[in-house]
């Protein structure tokens, strides 16, 4: 993640107080995790995907997350201005200091868990981003923009992928319909707006995720009935990814994210 | 952005002295290609700024690592340079976020530069206005087809084989070798092929 060229910051919004830019450094880290969490996990498809083609697309889509965390997590650590880089934050955090949310860290599972996560989270990022488009920070608002061209793809292909394993083999709509179900309660936590956020919201800077809820769930609900699945029962497990309260699973993925960084501390490519 | 102000005052140099528009503006709508837009008829005037108009040729070399036969210019990449002085400012932005050719593609500008003798050289990676494959130029399009990639069309269009030619083709993977590219394959010469995703 290194060798980062100076990146354009004219069009910066100086305007903010010392607290609010604290603030909207803790959004893009916010952001940066989930992205940067959810991308090592589609990494580790890579040489093991079901087919040659959906191991090189489900290493693409792994790509755009984590060129989506470097984006975000670059401008935390330059609106910071404590000195640290997008590698400092991705690689020598700890897990309390990691803010993904909960949905992005679990194991990746079989194909169709990483498929029906993949979709749920794909969905939910083709309206979060489009609404981001419009936040008036504007460097959020370009990493949006950029972002939400490539979300419309990846929707593309997860959608694609609900119906086929939905609506195919017995065993498919079983395994798919198990991952949906232990999925569920996660969903919730994306939808959470906490006092930072709704601060955030106020002055223009975060979205509305009670509004992203309302554009979520009638797509999700649609094509969960054409893939021929069955909407869970709501339930609603614990979040707290926001808090730095994470599963187990944290730990163990950034154990791997992390090792090169811990053994030889600052080397480069 | 930050290219607003250059653009203002390179429109103005060029229609002062009448310089010839027409450059490459006979890109249309034609098999499924982008118009011109407004934006990038702009972008292809700035080459004419007796400033940089060498500059830009100097460029025109570097190629993207993935598509060696496509300049950086060609794709879109290139946005912008700047000269201050002895300070020269090359602008260039990403085709997609996680696109790992940028490094790449920042060394090869300065040294490109730094061969024709130009030692003050940065770089900078600007994200807005977002890329999209409309900036790709005409001669880029065609000497992608050559190169076997199908060039990007809009979505109401069908993917013609860059082999035999066919509009007879079919969509095996949303994702290719490259996040930019989906894979192809041509019903009537049976090759499969890569295609240059609309984005």
């Amino acid at each position: 993640m290194a060798c980062n060229p100076v990146r354009d910051r004219s069009d910066k919004n100086h305007s903010d107080g010392n607290m609010s830019k604290q603030t909207i450094v803790e959004y893009a880290t916010r952001l940066g995790d989930d992205a940067l969490i959810l991308g090592h996990r589609l990494s580790e498809w890579c040489s093991n995907g079901p087919f040659l083609e959906e191991d090189i697309a489900t290493i693409n889509t792994s790509l755009d997350y984590i060129g989506r965390a470097r984006m975000f997590l670059s401008y935390a650590a330059e609106l910071e201005g404590a000195g640290r880089t997008e590698d400092d934050l991705a690689y020598t955090r700890d897990c309390r200091d990691f803010k993904n949310l909960l949905i992005n860290e679990l194991p990746r599972g079989d194909f169709a868990f990483t498929t029906v996560r993949q979709f749920l989270v794909d969905a939910f990022n083709l309206f979060f981003f489009e609404a981001l488009v419009g936040s008036t920070d504007t460097q959020l608002a370009a990493i949006a923009a950029k972002s939400v061209k490539e979300s419309r793809y990846h929707l593309r292909r997860s959608r694609d992928w609900m119906l086929r394993l939905g609506d195919g083999t017995e065993e498919s709509h079983r395994r798919t319909q198990t991952a949906l179900d232990d999925l569920w309660g996660y969903t919730d936590e994306l939808f959470h707006m906490d006092p930072l956020e709704s601060e955030l919201l106020d002055t223009g800077v975060a979205v509305d995720r009670a509004a992203v809820r309302l554009r979520w769930e009638p797509l999700v609900t649609e094509l969960i009935d054409a893939a021929t699945l069955q909407l869970p029962q709501p339930y609603t497990l614990p979040g707290g990814g926001r808090q730095g309260v994470h599963t187990e699973h944290l730990g163990h993925l950034l154990a791997e994210l992390q090792f090169v960084q811990r053994a030889y501390p600052g080397l480069q490519w | 952005m930050a290219l607003i102000p250059v653009v203002e005052k390179t429109v103005q140099t060029n229609a002062d002295k009448s310089v010839d528009t027409s450059v490459d503006t006979s890109l249309t709508a034609a098999g499924g290609g982008p118009a011109v837009t407004a934006e990038e008829v702009l972008r292809r005037r700035r080459r004419q700024d007796p400033d940089t108009a060498p500059l830009w040729e100097i460029l025109d070399q570097v190629c993207d690592p993935e598509i060696p036969v496509l300049s950086i210019w060609d794709l879109g990449v290139l946005r912008d340079i700047e000269r201050t002085g002895e300070h020269i400012t090359v602008t260039i932005t990403p085709t997609y976020s996680g696109c790992p050719a940028m490094t790449t593609i920042t060394e090869d500008v300065e040294a490109a530069l730094a061969r024709a003798g130009f030692a003050e050289v940065s770089v900078k990676l600007t994200l807005a206005p977002a890329w999209t494959t409309d900036w790709i130029s005409a001669a880029g399009r065609e000497k992608m087809r050559a190169y076997g990639i199908a060039p990007p069309v809009q979505r109401s269009h069908t993917v013609a084989c860059p082999q035999c030619g066919s509009d007879d083709t079919g969509l095996i993977s949303e994702f290719g070798s490259t996040a930019c590219k989906a894979l192809y394959r041509c019903n009537q010469c049976l090759e499969p092929f890569d295609y240059f995703k609309c984005l």
